[in-house]
């Protein structure tokens, strides 16, 4: 079971949710995620911890390589993650229903 | 209360769906008009538009500044392509966090549903990656918003 504040955490960060779009696509190697986000391979190689750390991806060996893929609840916290989006756009529709019943004519 | 619907379609697209119990000229100014505008698209509690263009004409600006009062902040840019009164938008977005996002195009209908309207919003993003990337970062400022209040939980 992950922690969703860590989970959380580790989405907040830019890079981290663009590695994590990567990896929704397939498994990648550290060299393959460098390549398109203009950063150098420590840095790369940190946001890879966070997100290993959070439960977010795993990583297998396969000789000198350890390729990243996205884990299964790297899903659920996406899916929160979604589910706050939901929640932010629903209350703007609530919103608006109150505009929309003050803009009508009173009699 | 009517429920939303957010649901993607294809690679490419989110599909979102309302309905309201007003006409859809009513619908269409409150999507239209900055003065309405303001008092709605804010996301959660707390944050307000101070700053909101929108130019009805096709290429007309469109730019929504939005702030928590605590200076934390972000803003949306957009242009207009085409607007077909009281019943079709179509308009380009796109958040600055504070690099801009891909371009998202949205297309908005209001068609009349009894004595309401039905709004259905399709977004249409380049490609299936920046769709994914799209959800898991929150498309709209409400889920910054929403992250920003979570870390003042915290």
């Amino acid at each position: 079971m992950t922690n969703l504040d860590a989970a959380f955490s580790a989405l907040a960060d830019p890079t981290r949710r663009a590695i994590l779009a990567r990896l929704a696509l397939g498994e990648a190697t550290v060299m393959e995620l460098v390549e398109p986000f203009e950063l150098t391979q420590p840095a790369i190689s940190r946001h890879i911890k966070v997100l290993e750390g959070a439960g977010l991806i795993l990583r297998r060996a396969e000789g000198t390589k350890r390729p990243c893929r996205l884990a299964p609840s790297a899903i659920t916290a996406i899916d929160q993650w979604l589910a706050m989006l939901r929640q932010a756009l629903a209350a703007n529709y609530d919103r608006l229903d109150g505009v929309l019943a003050a803009m009508k004519p009173t009699t | 209360m009517s429920k939303m619907i957010l649901k993607t379609e294809g690679d490419t697209h989110i599909i979102v769906t309302r309905r309201f119990a007003a006409s859809p000229e009513a619908v269409y100014r409150a999507h239209t008009e900055p003065a309405l505008l303001q008092k709605w698209l804010l996301g959660p509690e707390g944050w307000t538009m101070p700053v909101c263009v929108s130019e009805l004409r096709p290429g007309g600006k469109i730019r929504f500044e939005w702030t928590d009062g605590k200076g934390r902040g972000f803003h949306q840019t957009g242009e207009y392509l085409e607007l077909a009164p009281f019943r079709r938008i179509v308009h380009v977005a796109r958040m600055h966090l504070p690099d801009p996002t891909p371009d998202n195009q949205v297309e908005t209908r209001f068609e009349p549903d009894g004595d309401g309207t039905l709004m259905t919003l399709r977004m249409t993003l380049p490609d299936a990656a920046t769709r994914t990337a799209m959800l898991a970062s929150g498309m709209e400022h409400g889920m910054e918003a929403s992250y920003a209040r979570l870390e003042r939980m915290s």
